[in-house]
């Protein structure tokens, strides 16, 4: 352990803003990519399966 | 990797070879197994971040130089490597795809774009909030940074002219020059501390010689580097079943696959 306590670790030497605000927002970017990709596939999968019933209904 | 003929209609008996090296280039046999792999590639990646991380913050030392705004390098060296690495993957399969014209290469190439362009923003922003404590400026027009961005640009391009072209297997073509002609960018972008007297540093890890850095700060950054490897290939996997489905809706296989979910 570095850092001795909570408050050491999050002020990084003074260089806090710019080492939390790099990893802040690769987490960020990490979850916006992994959100929009699940929110792809379900409206995917939710289309397709609106078609088969149609097309069930229909045949 | 081979596949088993065995279940294959469209096999001659008794003909091992054709054992085919194309058998999961056909999307009706690769998305089942993209689906079975994303789970594993998807936890390989937590573990390796956790243990990245872990390292990054609590075994490596504070840098003499810079303090312990170096840490950020644990992220931006990695995303770096990875949005290089991530374009010649592309490329390669754009190419694959325009000598084979197999459907997967395309849109295994369309799939790796987005994630190549996430981690060359990244590389770009956390180098900005790496250069301001260091260099006192967050962003300078050096040969490195440049070319980097000329990077992002080149995935941005791909992205759009995917876009803008309806007509699925015409846009694949299209897109597959580009990414061809823009691959020249990424030794331009490695080479680039080389070749011009730039502001930024030269290579972290060089073939030849010894690292220049801690151990410990080395393999927190391989580490690092291993874990966004293995995130791209879970959502690259993802992202190419979307793909699948999207282009492929109308074939028997997705109906059925479909149906057998409900």
């Amino acid at each position: 352990m570095n850092w001795g306590n909570w408050s050491n670790f999050w002020a990084m030497g003074g260089y806090g803003l710019y080492v939390w605000g790099s990893f802040a927002v690769t987490l960020l970017a990490i979850l916006i990519e992994v959100g929009m990709l699940s929110a792809r596939r379900t409206r995917i999968l939710g289309e397709l399966g609106t078609q088969a019933t149609f097309r069930n209904n229909t045949d | 990797m081979l596949g088993n003929p065995k279940n294959s209609s469209d096999m001659a008996p008794g003909s091992p070879s054709r054992w085919h090296f194309f058998w999961f280039s056909s999307p009706k046999t690769f998305y089942p197994l993209a689906g079975k792999l994303i789970p594993f590639f998807a936890a390989l990646s937590a573990v390796l971040c956790a243990i990245g991380l872990y390292i990054s913050f609590f075994v490596a030392p504070t840098d003499a130089q810079q303090g312990d705004a170096y840490r950020i390098i644990f992220i931006h060296v990695p995303a770096a490597w990875m949005s290089m690495f991530l374009y010649v993957v592309m490329a390669c399969w754009a190419a694959l795809g325009l000598v084979l014209n197999t459907r997967m290469s395309a849109m295994m190439a369309s799939a790796i774009a987005p994630t190549g362009a996430l981690f060359t923003f990244i590389a770009l922003w956390t180098g900005a909030l790496w250069g301001k404590p260091t260099w006192g400026a967050w962003w300078v027009w050096d040969a490195r940074l440049t070319s980097e961005l000329i990077l992002l640009f080149l995935y941005f391009g791909f992205m759009a002219l995917e876009g803008a072209i309806d007509d699925a297997r015409r846009a694949d073509k299209a897109c597959a020059i580009l990414a061809i002609v823009g691959v020249v960018n990424v030794p331009v972008i490695y080479f680039s501390v080389k070749w011009w007297n730039t502001l930024h540093q030269g290579a972290s890890i060089s073939m030849k010689a010894a690292p220049s850095m801690a151990a410990t700060m080395l393999v927190g950054m391989l580490i690092m580097a291993l874990a966004f490897w293995m995130y791209s290939i879970a959502v690259i996997l993802s992202r190419v079943r979307c793909i699948i489905l999207t282009r492929e809706w109308r074939n028997d296989w997705v109906a059925e696959l479909l149906g057998a979910k409900r």
